[in-house]
Formats: structure tokens, sequence, C-alpha cells
């Protein structure tokens, strides 16, 4: 009998046992960051492409103690900005070092700041001539902490596919088709006679990247003023772009494949769309996409009206990191001049620093994949010239509703003017305002 | 009977006391202390095995399930926690919106064009499978492959086949003359897609609880019937489904749970947004824009209970009309 009375015991504890393991199992999910082997992992969380695995091999090289993680997503808007403010919202999940995109900088900046690291603690205040002015001011915090460090800017011009022009009859050579189009209505008049010549192509792929295009070039505000008031059915900027692409909707230019989705990506890859608005970093997503099949196929002309700035990043460290020291001297090396060479070299996103603007390898670089066009020249020469536009802490939410309407009117859905209505009622529900 | 009776007797059997020689003092302590732990181990064991589901459910369903409720009548965001109580605000505001409606009409639409079809299919290939077919093991196991892929994958591959202007499917009704198919941009077209996707994985998943059901009907009343001259179809119709109806009625309370927080697909297809004006964003997908990507928790709280209402009173309708067929 007592065997058979311990025997009790036994179970009542194992079963309590696999209980309360259970419940912690359940629990504690991930957070295993320290490794056994006294390793550190850091983890940076990206969208689009940063050019940064040869940085990163480099700096593991040089620092063997740390091992880096990428989390990589195409969208920006529509997958990395709700997951990353989910994970910043649930206080885990975040990587260490977070890429902030200019589209979301007071987004978190300015209304989530006590999320971020003030990089000044690790000697970054020290960094400020590394840096374009502005780039410098847009990365900090509401009391003028530095919470993000300077990656990429965006420059602009303008891609067009060579062959299919050639196929249109309209000139290919570089500075003939900058000339061509001085304003957006010279690129209008352009993409009719492209039309006409039926190639089987569309001048356009979607509506989007032009409205985004011409709203970066005013070098203002766009949807929300700069107190973050809801100001796109009144502001000029918004009215106006949203004019110049209903047009090309008019001129049946648009081959109608939503930004950023497979179809879009397809479109790349089988040269269905001869035009596309290239920030610096767009020049890697074509080459990326198209892969051999795109080589040569595409050129770089300067785009129609003034230079702009479309996207861009920060590197922040998130208050999450177990090692916000390791972090940050991390982001401090992707974000140095040399760094930025290096991503320059990678993936031709356009440096933010000035060291890095007047280096001869980014002054000199001609990219082969795209008919060797003299891409350092074309970007960096307004590189400084820039104005940055301010975009407001819900511009994201905002932008996705602009997208979607315009889609659909785009798809033949709805009318403009119903386009514009289901835009504004919207933004004003994204927006809270 | 006395092997019977001495089986029946619980282990340690309660017999014990008596057969103690009385007047031992420290004996008779110790025997009803093991009466003790035997009673209770008799009435407690039982529940401390089965507890550890209970509290695991407390922990991430129950208490989840009624902070909603709290979180619903708060004015909350996502990042800045409760703003302050408002009461039934929020329940108010929903009624009034129309992309709720849009939601729930788009759940119910896809609802209806995805389990209507797959029950039937269900049904018509477990009735196939129940019969002599060569390789039925073959074919058994090939229902339940699709099943076993991730949804995450399924919705991915569908997505590429649905493309408008590059996807396989569109390619393929070319040859029939048939024009490319936006199926993103109308409402019917993006629900079909979608149906389809749900269809491939839980069609089978279905026909094997059919064909398990199928297995349990005695034999010897389809032999009975075909000597009487009943055709397959009279004995598929007249034995079969009746048969059938408490495994049809479970699978269709099932598929209406499902169905209504069908979001992992359509979100895949085309995102949380569903489509440039929600064609297809389920109530599921509007809970998550709302509370994750417009920061307003409490608003996507109160959708997520009135759409767990709404699920209850489904099952409880489905549960009522079993009632009512089992009784007639």
């Amino acid at each position: 009998m007592r065997t058979f009375e311990r025997r009790h015991w036994k179970m009542a504890a194992a079963t309590l046992g696999v209980v309360t393991l259970l419940s912690t199992a359940a629990c504690s999910g991930g957070g295993d960051d320290a490794a056994e082997d006294g390793k550190i992992t850091l983890t940076v969380d990206t969208f689009g492409v940063f050019g940064y695995d040869e940085l990163f091999e480099q700096y593991m090289e040089e620092n063997p103690n740390i091992v880096i993680e990428e989390n990589n997503v195409t969208d920006l808007n529509a997958d990395y900005v709700p997951q990353l403010q989910q994970n910043i919202a649930a206080g885990s999940g975040a990587g260490d070092i977070v890429a902030i995109e200019e589209g979301i900088v007071q987004q978190f900046f300015l209304s989530q700041g006590d999320n971020f690291v003030d990089l000044a603690e690790y000697g970054a205040a020290d960094l400020e001539e590394n840096f374009l002015p502005w780039k410098w001011e847009m990365g900090k915090g509401p009391n003028g902490e530095i919470f993000g460090l300077g990656t990429d800017i965006g420059g602009m011009s303008m891609c067009y596919n060579k062959t299919l022009f050639e196929d249109a009859g309209l000139p290919t050579d570089r500075e003939e088709v900058s000339a061509s189009w001085e304003t957006w209505d010279d690129f209008i008049e352009v993409g009719k006679k492209f039309q006409k010549a039926d190639t089987g192509a569309s001048f356009i792929s979607t509506v989007t990247p032009y409205f985004n295009a011409i709203n970066a070039q005013s070098g203002s505000h766009t949807f929300f003023d700069t107190d973050n008031n809801l100001v796109a059915e009144t502001n000029p900027v918004i009215k106006d772009s949203w004019a110049l692409v209903e047009k090309m909707v008019d001129e049946g230019l648009s081959a109608n494949l939503p930004m950023w989705s497979d179809e879009w990506n397809a479109g790349i890859q089988n040269n269905v769309f001869a035009t596309l608005p290239c920030p610096a970093w767009m020049l890697g997503h074509i080459e990326n996409t198209a892969g051999e099949s795109g080589r040569d196929q595409w050129d770089v002309a300067s785009v129609p009206g003034e230079g702009g700035n479309w996207g861009g990043s920060w590197l922040a460290v998130t208050t999450q990191s177990e090692h916000p020291e390791e972090a940050a001297k991390l982001a401090m090396f992707l974000t140095s001049p040399e760094g930025q060479i290096s991503a320059w070299n990678a993936a031709n996103t356009l440096p933010s620093s000035p060291q890095a603007l007047e280096d001869p390898a980014v002054t000199e670089f001609t990219r082969e994949y795209f008919n060797e066009a003299p891409v350092g020249e074309i970007y960096a020469t307004t590189a400084k010239e820039l104005k940055p536009v301010y975009y407001g802490i819900h511009n994201a939410q905002v932008s996705e509703e602009f997208r979607k309407a315009l889609e659909a009117m785009e798809q033949g859905q709805v009318s403009p003017e119903e386009a514009w209505n289901q835009a504004i009622e919207g933004a004003k529900r994204a927006s809270g305002q | 009977m006395t092997l019977l009776s001495h089986g029946g007797a619980p282990p340690g059997g309660k017999e014990e006391p008596v057969l103690s020689p009385p007047g031992n003092d420290a004996n008779a302590k110790r025997e009803r202390r093991q009466i003790f732990w035997t009673r209770l181990d008799l009435k407690v064991s039982p529940y401390l095995f089965i507890s550890p589901f209970f509290i695991l459910f407390a922990i991430f369903g129950l208490f989840p399930l009624v902070y909603t409720v709290w979180v619903s009548l708060h004015d909350w965001t996502l990042l800045g926690g409760n703003q302050g109580f408002v009461g039934l605000d929020n329940y108010v505001r929903l009624v009034q919106d129309g992309k709720f409606w849009n939601s729930l009409y788009n759940t119910f639409g896809i609802f209806v064009i995805a389990v209507v079809p797959q029950l039937l299919l269900a049904m018509y290939l477990a009735d196939t499978l129940s019969r002599k077919v060569r390789a039925v093991n073959f074919f058994r196991m090939g229902l339940l492959l699709p099943y076993l892929t991730s949804v995450a994958a399924v919705a991915i591959v569908f997505s590429q086949l649905f493309g408008t202007q590059f996807g396989l499917i569109n390619y393929a009704l070319g040859f029939f003359g048939i024009d490319p198919i936006n199926w993103q941009g109308g409402t019917f077209s993006s629900w079909v897609a979608i149906a389809v996707m749900v269809d491939w994985r839980w069609t089978g998943y279905n026909a094997l609880i059919y064909l398990a059901a199928m297995s349990a009907i005695p034999r010897d009343i389809y032999e009975a019937a075909s000597i009487d001259g009943a055709s397959r179809t009279r004995q598929f119709w007249q034995i079969t489904v009746p048969m059938l109806r408490p495994t049809i009625i479970f699978t269709v309370i099932v598929s209406t749970i499902g169905q209504m927080q069908l979001f992992t697909e359509p979100v895949i297809f085309g995102g949380v947004a569903g489509g440039t004006q929600g064609q297809f964003q389920t109530t599921m997908m509007l809970i998550f824009e709302e509370a994750f990507r417009f920061n307003n928790y409490g608003y996507g709280s109160a959708i997520a209970w009135t759409l767990f209402m709404l699920v209850v009173v489904l099952s409880a309708l489905n549960a009522l009309l079993s009632s009512r067929i089992k009784g007639a």
C-alpha cells in the first residue's frame, strides 16, 4: 500500500508539472537571443532592397561574436509598416535594428519616440557632418534625440524600357528622352505617341508610382500639414498630382498592374510597360525582379518636372533590443560614409552622406545592367538640392487609401469623382480625423 | 458475479478497513488516511488530468474573450492604450458602418459559394471511394494531402494562378475565347477565386469524415435494398444520406464556424483591405484593419465581439435545426 500511495503523489506531481510546463512554454515563445556559445544575434528589419549583404558579412568577420540576421519584406506600406507597428506596440518581435522609411518617419520618431534608443548615448552625436542636413534633422525625435541615422535618399529619375521605345519609334538616347519630357504634360504627350504605335505594351504600369513621384516633387507637405492635420482634400499638391494621373488613365496609358503585386513584378519581367519613376532604390528592384531578361532593356533618363525625393530611410535601434550597444554600433557602421558607398555599389541606394555623394565610387559609377547609364552622375548632381517632404504620422495608412482609390479608377470600377470621394473618405477613416 | 463485483471495486478496495483488526489505533489511523487519499484520488485526479486544457483555455481563450468585451466599451488605441470609457459608442458606430455590413455581406457570400459545393463534392467523393475502387487507399490518402499543405502556401500559389494578366487560369480561359477576368477587381470573381482556395484545402477533409461515417452504415441495409431492386442512386439518396445526417450537420457547423472567420486566404490574395473597394474584405479582415492598421483597438474589439455572437447564434441555429431533423 505504501508504494501505491507514493505513486499517487508522483502522478499528481507529474500532472501539475505538465500543467506548469505547458503554460510557461506557451508564455515564453521566442526571446532566446543570447545563444549558448556567447554569440550575440542582431536582427535587422528591412524592406525592399538595401544592399547590405556584403556589409553584414564584413561586419561579422570583423566582429566574430556578432551574428546578423536580416528580416526582409518587399512591400513597405502593405506589409512592413503594419507588422512593424504591431511589433513596436506589442513590445516584442521587432528587430534590434529597424529601417524607418521617409513616409513613416514621423509616425515612429515623433509619435512613438519612447520605443527607440537615443543613439547619442552611444556616440552618434559626433556624426552630424556625415549626413545631409535635412536627413540628419528628420532622424531626430521631438526633444532632439537621435533616433535614426540616415541610410539612403531617393532622388528621382525616370526609367524607360529602351527596347519598347525603339519598337514604338520613339527616341532612345537618354539625353533625347529627357528632353522630350520637360514637364508632366509633355510626358503624357510622349505616352500618347507610344500608345498610338501599338506595341502591345503600355506606357505606364499603374498610376500609383507617378502619383507618389509627383507628390514628392512638391518639396512641401502632402496629405497632412506639418501639424498633422489631414489636408488631402484641399492641398493643391494632391489635387494637381491627382489631375495628372487621372489624365494618364483617360489617355489609356496604364497597364493596370497594382504596384508591388506579383502581377506588377511579372510585368517588369515580361516588358509590358515602358516607364517607371525611379528613385535610386528602384534600380535595385528592377534588376532583382527582371534578372537576365531585363539586361540592357532599361535605361535611365531625367524625371519630368523638378527633381524630388521619393523614399530613403533611417536605421533605428529599438528599446526592445537586448543588445542596444552592439545594435547601435552596427547601425553606425552601416550608415557610415563607407557603409553607404558599399550599399550604393551593391544596390545603388543613393547615399545620404555628402562625403559619399562626392566619392568617385558614386559620381563615376555607371550601371552596366541599365545600358551603362551613368546613374551616379544622374542622381548625385541633384541630391544636394533636394527638398524633403513632410509626410505626417498617418501617411502610410492614407497612402494605402489613395492607392486603392486610384487603382479602382484605373481599372474602371468607379468614376474619377467617385474615386476621389472614396480616397477622401478612406483617408479620414484611416487617420481618425 | 463475484468476479464482476471484484472487478468493479476501486483499486485498493474500500472493504479493507473492515478486514483490519480492531483496537490497533496506529493501524486504523493509517488506514483512514489511505481511504482519504484514495477517495481524493478518485474524485480529483480525473479533473487534474483534464485540467491542462482548461487552464490553457482559460488563459488563452476565455480571458481574451472577456477582455475583448471590456476593450470594446472603450476608446482604445493600439499605441496609447485606454483613452476612456465610451459605453456602447463603438457598437452604435458599427451598426451605421457601411464597411462592416459590406464585410458581413462578403463573408456570407464567400461562405455560400464555398461551402455548398464543397460539401456536395465531398459527399460525392466519399460515396465513390466507399465503393470498390482500385487503389482505394491511394485515393483516400490523396484526399487528405491538400489539407496537409499550409494555408499560406495554398493562397500564394492560387493567387498567382488567378492573376489577371499573367495567371494560368486566364491563360487557359483564353483558349476558349474568354477575355481575361480581373479576379481581384470584381466582387463575384474575387469570391470565386477565394472559394476555390478554401475548397481545395477542405473538400478532402470533409470527404474523409463522410467516408468514415459511411463505413459505419450496416452493409445489410444496402444488400436488402439491392435485393429489392433499388439502384445505386436510389440507395445513395434513401440510405446513405439519411444515415449520414448527424455527420452532415456536424460538417455544416464546423464549416460555418470556420468560414465566418475566413482571413488568411483573402489576405494573401489581395491584402487586408480586400481589394480596391473592399470587394472581398471579410469581417475578420476588417477587424484586423481597424485594430492594427488604423490603431483602433476598441472598435476592432467591438466588431470581433459582434462576429463572435453571430457565430454563436449560427451554431445554435444549426443545433436547433439538427435536433428538429433528428426528431422528424
